[in-house]
């Protein structure tokens, strides 16, 4: 299993001190063919070119750090690795987002959208003693939009935010359905509302670019399907 | 430079920090900084459950937590901050619960719990279900329901600000010193009250599971501002790291049954913990394992062992142990139970391994992975700074970075989930009521001038040194010297190694000039950062002549509470050294026993 291979490595490169063009670097790498692509990158950090800047924490794909465009397809650098890319790998910032320096982008308009859906829990009744209860199956309902990390990497592989970055985009719509669903919630219709205009749901015309993207494997274009579907019939099942 | 006066400022954005940003904020001005966005922190890779005796499954008691905790950390864990985390365990979990946090159900709807390491049945000494848990993303789901609740209180963040130093003004906290990593701008936060809440420091060792941005920077800037760690030596491995990656594969993993095997096929924890067998205590699973590796019965010689959890040998085990359902049905699995319960790991050994754990084992080797030692606080929170528990006013820790110590010398699985959401509380609380009744001190002109200092000192090395060479030197260095076996003369060679890479890292030359997310520059200060920790983690391991939880000497195999029932503190000496001094451990209850599974 560590076989090794040769990789020709191209980074999209912007340093806005001193740049006022983006352009690529190339380096060329023998590495084990289970190393991860920010296995690479903090190589080149290290050994080569200390300015390289890009942003990582976990390195194991459950933080959402490190989202990047890895041949024209976004991944998570640390869940991506180099026996599924062949020997020729490029790599470039998320799109859709201000690139500030190399592979790190400007984040915040995609945690306002975040913010714009009511991501947190509501619900006004006052507090049992113990736990809400809840069946395994209403419990079921909204598992799978729980296991969002905020990444962006659904957000920024959808054509429709290319267009018009007004669009609340598919991270924020997962957030809200994780709460539309979860049956101890009370605002469900508030945020229903919130995304039933031209810059909610109905922006998303199926492309599924998201869903492919998602490293968490979260059916993103269902769960928009969901909210559509309860936007449309006013019930929440 | 830009100036902020806040009332609490939290350091951190981690389970703990977030917590303590709650309760602070709902009485006073709070702001918290991050050097990572809040939802990058590491808590959020904790998998298999949060620790309390809610009894919803089976019987259980807030006592039998305490007295296994007490055990658990080999006595040398304060006993009345291990009450007061046992006791709170419950309503904080409810709490939780009540912010919305997603745990997976009981057929009746209740939190779900599973058995876990060390937390048994004080009648029986069986393993008992206290671990409340969320499938195998547990932390995952107590850092996104925080970060949702600050949303909804509107808490103030900065984002990717990294603290440097701490500001101290006639002994009392002032404030902290951050760079804000966009721009390189200064900041200085002025503050009555601050809390650290930066983590732990794991990135010292080779094989870790631990974030890189575990670089024990709260630490860090505590000991080179003249105030002392606790328990340093202290550190715990986990049993199952992925092998080579030491990425976690949760301990829920034997909790839902399954088994640590060796080349001859033998499930190997029978002989060293007969009773509990693969749910033992953390410390005494990664010394079975290195045993067995080193008298070669890794897996095909090499540095792993298996880690089975396939339905047949789940079913197999569990019939041959009597283990049953609540309701007195013989325990089994199925493959789907398995893809339920635990569906991250199953994502990770089908990433990193090409291995799919319901049809073939996972290769695992102990991983660095939990800091139990610290900044010393009390149960308030509160940071205390010599053998007499004497208060810093203003200053508190909770979570990784904090030793209250409710962890002793060896922590439990669940108990760190645990620790965040109760001392963050806590911290949060008491920092925010200390705050109302305090005011602001008077900072002086040069502020940031110590830690700016050390950013500079990277800046104009000779260029001599790489950081990542002595990075990489300094991880090789530690997991062989003071790893899970220790001896008198590993540890000295491995201090005496250190201390030569911090005179190295004086060399280091960054190259990026610029001022926009200049990440190698703050990268080189956290090696810094994590040499420091090094050397007192090595030298504070080198004193201690005993074997105790996580600290296991080959020299001197035996515990011994008539010399080393004593918490270690460390101060550095300038820069010419760490000088060491002890504080007496609380008991209560429980006196001293041998420590059996």
């Amino acid at each position: 299993m560590d076989d090794k291979v040769k990789v020709t490595l191209k980074i999209f490169r912007y340093n806005p001190d001193a740049d006022k063009k983006s352009h690529y670097d190339t380096y060329e790498l023998t590495v084990e063919r289970t190393e991860r692509v920010l296995d690479m990158l903090e190589h080149i950090k290290g050994y080569y070119d200390g300015t390289l800047s890009f942003r990582r924490s976990c390195a194991h794909g459950v933080c959402g750090s490190d989202a990047m465009r890895i041949n024209g397809r976004n991944y998570l650098a640390c869940k991506a690795l180099v026996k599924d890319f062949g020997s020729k790998i490029t790599v470039e910032p998320i799109m859709g987002l201000p690139v500030i320096k190399d592979l790190i982008v400007d984040m915040e308009p995609f945690f306002e959208h975040y913010r714009s859906v009511l991501p947190y829990f509501i619900n006004n009744d006052p507090e049992p003693l113990q736990e809400r209860l809840q069946t395994q199956h209403q419990r079921e309902r909204f598992d799978d939009t729980t296991k969002c990390i905020l990444c962006a990497c659904c957000t920024t592989s959808c054509p429709s935010f290319w267009a018009n970055d007004k669009y609340v985009g598919p991270a924020a719509i997962v957030a809200a359905h994780r709460f539309v669903f979860d049956s101890r919630d009370q605002a469900a219709a508030e945020r229903l509302k919130i995304l039933n205009n031209q810059f909610g749901v109905y922006r998303c015309h199926t492309i599924f670019n998201c869903t492919i993207a998602c490293p968490r494997e979260i059916q993103i274009t269902e769960a928009i399907g969901d909210i559509k579907k309860a936007i449309a019939t006013g019930k929440i099942e | 430079m830009k100036k902020h006066q806040i009332e609490v400022l939290v350091v951190g954005a981690g389970g703990a920090g977030l917590m303590a940003a709650l309760y602070a904020s709902k009485t006073a001005n709070t702001a918290v900084i991050s050097k990572l966005y809040p939802t990058r922190s590491h808590t959020g890779a904790a998998q298999g459950g949060v620790g309390a005796a809610l009894g919803n499954i089976e019987e259980d008691h807030p006592d039998w937590h305490t007295f296994d905790t007490v055990k658990g950390s080999d006595y040398l864990g304060d006993q009345d901050a291990i009450e007061f985390m046992c006791q709170e365990a419950v309503p904080a979990v409810y709490e939780l619960e009540h912010y919305g946090l997603p745990f997976s159900r009981t057929p009746d709807g209740k939190i779900d719990q599973r058995p876990f390491g060390g937390h048994t049945n004080n009648v029986t000494g069986k393993p008992v279900r206290r671990a409340c848990f969320a499938a195998d993303r547990t932390g995952h789901m107590i850092l996104q329901t925080l970060y949702q609740q600050c949303i909804k209180n509107k808490v103030q963040f900065f984002d990717e600000f990294q603290m440097i130093d701490l500001l101290v003004v006639n002994n009392v906290v002032a404030g902290v010193v951050a760079i804000e990593l966009a721009t390189s701008e200064t900041h200085i936060f002025h503050a009555k009250a601050v809390i650290f809440a930066t983590g732990g420091h794991g990135r010292i060792w080779e094989i870790t599971s631990n974030a890189y941005a575990y670089t024990g920077d709260g630490p860090a800037v505590v000991l080179r501002r003249g105030l002392p760690l606790e328990d340093m030596e202290f550190f715990q491995f986990h049993p199952t790291g992925i092998y080579k990656l030491g990425i976690l594969i949760t301990e829920g993993v034997r909790g839902e049954g399954g088994i640590l095997i060796n080349d001859k096929g033998e499930r190997f924890m029978e002989k060293y913990a007969p009773r509990v067998k693969d749910l033992a205590s953390r410390d005494v699973v990664s010394r079975a394992m290195l045993t067995e590796m080193k008298e070669g019965r890794g897996i095909k010689g090499n540095r792993y062992l298996y880690l089975d959890v396939r339905p047949d040998v789940v079913n197999k085990y569990a019939a041959l142990d009597g283990r049953k359902h609540p309701d007195g049905r013989p325990y089994s699995v199925t493959a789907e139970e398995i893809l339920s319960k635990l569906p991250d790991i199953v994502d990770f050994c089908r990433v990193y391994l090409g291995v799919d754990p319901v049809t073939d084992p996972m290769p695992v080797q102990p991983t660095a992975h939990y800091t139990m030692g610290g900044v010393p606080t009390n149960k308030f929170g509160q940071v205390v700074i010599d053998a007499s528990n004497t208060v810093m006013p203003g200053f508190y820790a909770a979570g990784e970075v904090a030793c209250v110590s409710v962890h002793g010398a060896n922590r439990l699985g669940t108990n760190s989930l645990l620790d965040l959401i109760v001392f963050g509380k806590h911290a949060g609380l008491n920092a925010a009521a200390y705050a109302k009744g305090a005011d602001f001190q008077t900072l002086p002109g040069d502020a940031a001038d110590f830690g700016l200092s050390q950013l500079n000192a990277l800046r104009t090395g000779s260029g001599g040194e790489k950081v990542a060479d002595i990075s990489k030197e300094m991880k090789a260095v530690m997991f062989d010297g003071v790893g899970i076996f220790r001896t008198n003369d590993g540890m000295a060679d491995a201090l005496a190694k250190v201390r030569t890479l911090r005179q190295r890292f004086k060399n280091v030359r960054i190259a990026d000039t610029g001022k926009v997310f200049n990440t190698e520059l703050l990268n080189a200060w956290e090696l810094g950062n994590l040499l420091d920790l090094a050397e007192v983690v090595a030298l504070s391991a080198l004193t201690r002549t005993e074997s105790r939880g996580g600290h296991a000497r080959e020299d001197y195999p035996k515990r011994d509470d008539a010399n080393w029932m004593k918490h270690t503190l460390a101060w550095r000496q300038g820069d010419g050294g760490v000088q060491l001094g002890y504080k007496p451990v609380v008991v209560t209850r429980f006196q001293p026993k041998e420590r059996t599974y």
